[in-house]
């Protein structure tokens, strides 16, 4: 039974495609029903920086061609969004900063390139904490996004626009880059699935760095089944990148229904630490099912892994301090007015092209870099990152995934926790872990607290990206969460 | 853990960012929060242990082909430029 | 108060790659600004590096060519610090982790002696683009073409005690990366530069005094020059009473002198760290050994080969060897020379390269390789000399004759009739007109006057047109005189 236009936006990628395959529906008709969606919540939620309609509208008409020349493939006219992090040649590109408000790219990043060559249709990009530094999408110099599913509360971050552009229906998926949870995070409280890749196995080349060694670029989707069609495409090897993985990638559509019996599944003591207590049951409740399904349930311990928010916080500062020495207002980006002399020039400039969460990792990536405190910061987090590392690769002799929570609390007011970093950084504190081991994760929506998602999360060993999304599909076989719409976007 | 304006100020000028002196105890305090959160970081015992800079283990790296395959693009790129002149970037002049 | 100078040199070699160390841009000299800089090199948001082969390659020759050791595994740092002329606000270099550690250099001092200079170290990193603050009222104007070309620089042991020692190690590096192909050397366009880090300490103790950096001395004279100024400089503050800064200072050459720079208003805190960008560098065995079977014949084994096959000294051998064209041209004139004992004229060639052709050469500022007299052409040059048919003296103006037009040596010796007269009756004849045309100067001679003998060869020469063979002129001057 087709769908009537007015319900387009239910649809998720595998049913677009069929459609669009099928003839039922043009990459026009969609791209316009969706653009209209964007343009009427974009006051409410703020979810983009930039809508694209001329040139989505442009690649939707050419999408159609191909259809009719009989060359489209399957992801042919499927209409994304970008989170504002991904270069897009001959669009702006902000990074929700003043620091690029103006700044358009002359190169297209190769998760562009790559989805833009499968036929993705980009409908514009998406709103993100500033640099990808944060949780809450508060700090963004585009103004705050909201949560569809309550607009005085966050939607998570850095990745909060995608979040809640797939949330509202806006767009059936959305690209977004997690560095210590800013793909999962945002995912598990706007009730969407996100998926962070192992480290190398997506390419960084015009995905604008944060901390190098942690970044990874990935999707929200609404399914695991929508994940496993747009990362393939996403995924391999970038001669441009160095850190790019060179392995095959499979294709992770055809591992999705593996029946999960014998499957080992770990939990982890530390991630029930720190975590409300109305998500605890939720959790609980998706390892019943997992069990029902054959899995079988063991608990494992880290016991490094509390120290992960404190690494996290060395570690990335001090990466980003380094990465974002480029913005001097010399060859792009913003300039202060009259500069006095270089000196002048550089610190205004940066001064005020910057917000203040990205100043103040700066301001922390600098001093743990410093002579005298090097040792003592630096090189300590490494090592803890190393004994974290092999913690994991410890638990992974004995299990095949770790389970567990992917956020303490659902997601909080806007305005809650701005007053103090520390109490907004410990929002990672589930998600960091993967991040400095390199490994994939995924968060899944597991039900609501108080009308607000919740998210569970899965993280593997490196490279088993489609054992993840097996999981995570078996397990919204079995559940709705996932097809759960915030009120007011159905 | 306290930080003195004095380092704030210095860590300032070493990342190139301007700040007022009415910012100065404001970063000094967020600054020693962090870092303050940070010191657990001593608790964990390191030693004997190599300090991990990329996550994935083994990864060598790969060397290219010594080619030229680009072109000149400066008319392209130097459309962001703030200031430029006859091709050349435009700074207040460097005094050595 | 005896003083001794303690020097060591740091060198910034550009390798001769096609391509940049971390981008495909190329690295040719004298492009337009800005036309050989792309995204990577102008630090573009969302850019990354990746690693040129052939600067590694290059990096291990220059490490096997010095007996150093190769790094199985080495590390790319990120040196952290603003200046316009650094898009990325950092350089890639390496800090703790070198490729090549270790390692001598040996240079042949004024008085035959050899002295070996120690390498600390030579790792790879990337150049900074060019800053020019001329011209623009107020403004500096930055090129980034040369951004991202491929260094390595290399450190010595202070190992130095003078600024002629620290010349002869440079000039060294310059004959021995040209030798090994890596770099073109070309100092006055900046593929090779030199710092120098000189202090002074009372001659007899250990510790090393104070030490300051001076930068970009871009030739050997102004190495020299900055080097002694330095040294008088420092040694005259301790002997006031001061104290030598720690500090950065620029040569100055118009004035001969070095300055503090300004800019500096506290030691840039670098704050290195692992680039997580790059992955570390893995070399193994089998790979140093193809780049080892790549190593050419080296300055001072040629030299000692030369030494060895013609017999040269140490002196002329090194001269010889200063590049490895000019002693590639010296063998094949030798060896044409002389079918059988190359030893026999040896000494002539050499005296003929580094004498008269070298003369040449500097006259039209042309390296061996743009000679306009081939190595066979200097060969039958010689063996007119050594057949007597010119003199070494007439050889000189003919070897011009044939640089100038272009010509053999046969050719100019028979159009300007410049064979030697050999013919003893021919100048038996000349010097009785000699002695005929000036009998003060005979009768002076008679009288004691020895000095006067060669006043006699003068007028011969000039009578002949210089073509008299002196030596048989010599001997029968001597006998008409004696005669009476």
């Amino acid at each position: 039974m087709s769908r009537g236009v007015s319900d387009l936006h239910l649809a998720d990628v595998a049913q677009l495609s069929a459609q669009l395959q099928s003839g039922q529906l043009s990459s026009v008709e969609l791209t316009q029903a969706l653009l209209a969606r964007i343009e009427q919540h974009q006051r409410e939620l703020n979810a983009f920086i930039t809508i694209s309609a001329d040139s989505a509208l442009q690649e939707a008409a050419r999408a159609d061609e191909r259809r009719r020349h009989g060359t489209a493939g399957a992801l042919t006219g499927i209409p994304i969004a970008h989170k504002d992090i991904f270069c897009t040649a001959g669009e702006k590109t902000t990074c929700g900063s003043r620091m690029l408000a103006d700044f358009v790219s002359p190169y297209d990043a190769t998760v562009v390139q790559r989805l833009r060559a499968a036929g993705a249709v980009m409908l514009g990009k998406t709103n993100m904490d500033e640099f990808a530094m944060g949780s809450s999408n508060e700090s963004s110099h585009f103004g705050p996004v909201r949560n569809p599913w309550n607009p005085a509360r966050v939607p998570g971050g850095s990745s909060g626009g995608s979040a809640a552009a797939v949330a509202a229906r806006l767009v059936p998926a959305a690209t977004a880059t997690d560095t210590g949870g800013s793909i999962r995070q945002p995912a598990a409280l706007c009730g969407v699935t996100g998926i962070k890749p192992t480290y190398g196995r997506v390419s960084r080349y015009g995905m604008v760095a944060f901390a190098s060694s942690l970044d990874q670029g990935g999707l929200i989707t609404r399914s695991a089944h929508d994940a496993a069609l747009l990362l393939a495409q996403m995924a391999g090897f970038d001669e441009r990148d160095s850190t790019s993985v060179e392995l095959p990638v499979p294709d992770y559509a055809a591992s999705l229904e593996q029946p999960l019996k014998g499957l080992k599944v770990g939990v982890l003591r530390e991630f029930f630490d720190g975590l409300d207590e109305a998500i605890e049951p939720l959790i609980r409740a998706a390892l019943a099912l997992l069990h029902a399904q054959g899995a079988v349930i063991r608990e494992v311990s880290l016991p490094h892994l509390p120290l992960s928010v404190p690494v996290y916080y060395v570690v990335a500062p001090a990466e980003c301090s380094s990465n974002l020495a480029r913005f001097d207002g010399v060859r792009y980006g913003y300039r202060c007015e009259a500069p006095r002399d270089l000196t002048d020039l550089y610190q205004r400039s940066r001064a005020h092209g910057f917000g203040a969460e990205v100043k103040r990792r700066i301001m922390i990536g600098t001093y743990v870099l410093s002579a005298g405190y090097y040792d003592a910061y630096y090189l300590k987090a490494q090592q803890v990152r190393a004994l974290i590392s092999r913690d994991f690769e410890q638990a992974f002799h004995e299990v095949d995934v770790l389970v567990g929570p992917t956020t303490p609390t659902t997601a909080f007011e806007l305005g809650a926790k701005t007053h103090d970093p520390v109490t907004m950084y410990l929002n990672d504190i589930y998600t960091i872990g993967a991040n400095l081991a390199g490994l994939p994760a995924i968060s899944v929506p597991c039900g609501f607290v108080g009308g607000l998602p919740a998210g569970l999360q899965i993280i593997g060993p490196h490279f088993c990206e489609a054992r993840l999304l097996n999981v995570a599909h078996r397990y919204q076989r079995e559940t709705d969460w996932h097809q759960r719409a915030p009120r007011g976007f159905l | 853990m306290s930080i003195e304006h004095s380092d704030v100020e210095s860590i300032a000028r070493l990342a190139r960012l301007a700040l007022t002196a009415e910012e100065i105890p404001q970063s000094a305090q967020e600054l020693a929060r962090i870092l303050g959160m940070v010191e657990q970081l001593k608790r964990a015992d390191t030693a004997g242990v190599t300090p991990m800079s990329h996550p994935l283990p083994g990864q060598r790296q790969r060397l290219r082909t010594d080619a030229v395959t680009e072109t000149d693009q400066h008319e392209l790129y130097q459309r962001n430029a703030p200031q430029v002149q006859a091709g050349l970037y435009l700074v207040p002049r460097v005094v050595e | 108060m005896q003083w001794e100078s303690v020097i060591g040199l740091e060198i910034h070699a550009q390798l001769s790659t096609r391509s940049k160390i971390f981008s495909a841009s190329a690295t040719a000299y004298g492009a337009p600004p800005n036309t050989q800089a792309n995204l990577v090199d102008l630090a573009y948001p969302g850019v990354l590096p990746v690693l040129n082969a052939e600067a590694v390659r290059m990096a291990v020759k220059f490490g096997l060519a010095i007996n150093a050791r190769v790094a199985r595994r080495s590390v790319f740092a990120r040196k952290n610090y603003f200046y316009p002329d650094l898009p990325k606000g950092y350089q890639i270099s390496q800090y703790e982790l070198p490729i090549v550690a270790g390692g001598a250099i040996d240079i042949l001092l004024e008085d035959g002696s050899l002295r070996r200079i120690g390498v600390t170290r030579a790792h790879l990193e990337e150049d900074a683009g060019k800053s020019m603050h001329e011209g623009l009222a107020g403004l500096t104007a930055v090129d980034l073409n040369r951004a991202g070309t491929p260094l390595i620089e290399i450190v010595s042991e202070p190992h130095m005690r003078s600024a002629k020692e620290a010349v002869a190690y440079l000039k060294k590096v310059h004959t021995l990366v040209r030798y090994l192909g890596i770099c073109d050397g070309n100092m006055q366009e900046g593929s090779l530069r030199c710092d120098a880090n000189v202090s002074v300490r009372p001659q007899g103790i250990g510790r090393l005094g104070t030490r300051t950096e001076t930068k970009n001395l871009n030739s050997f004279r102004y190495v020299e020059r900055a080097i002694n100024f330095e040294i008088a400089r420092q040694i005259e503050l301790l002997e006031s009473g001061g104290r030598v800064v720690q500090e950065t200072r620029l040569y100055d050459s118009e004035r001969g002198e070095t300055r503090s720079m300004r800019s500096k208003e506290e030691a840039n805190d670098y704050r290195y760290f692992p680039d997580p960008d790059l992955l570390p560098l893995e070399i193994d065995q089998p790979y140093v050994d193809a780049v080892a079977a790549t190593l050419p014949e080296l300055p001072d084994q040629k030299a000692q080969r030369l030494m060895d096959e013609y017999g040269l000294s140490g002196y002329d051998a090194g001269v010889l060897t200063a590049s490895a064209e000019l002693a590639d041209y010296f063998e094949v004139v030798a060896r044409g020379l002389s079918a059988s004992d190359v030893k026999e004229h040896a000494k002539v060639a050499a005296n003929a390269v580094m004498g008269e052709l070298a003369g040449l050469l500097n006259r039209d500022g042309v390296e061996i390789g743009g000679s306009r007299v081939r190595p066979a052409s200097l060969t039958a040059l010689l063996r007119r000399v050594l057949d007597d048919t010119i003199s070494g003296k007439i050889a000189k103006d003919v070897l011009e004759a044939m640089w100038d037009e272009g010509r053999e040596a046969d050719a100019i010796i028979d159009a300007r009739g410049l064979t030697q007269i050999t013919d003893e009756a021919a100048i038996e004849r000349a010097i009785d007109a000699a002695l005929a045309a000036n009998p003060k100067q005979l009768a002076d001679y008679r009288a004691g006057k020895d000095k006067l003998f060669g006043f006699f060869i003068g007028q011969v020469m000039k009578a002949t047109g210089g073509k008299a063979n002196p030596a048989r002129l010599n001997v029968l001057l001597k006998r008409k005189l004696a005669q009476g």
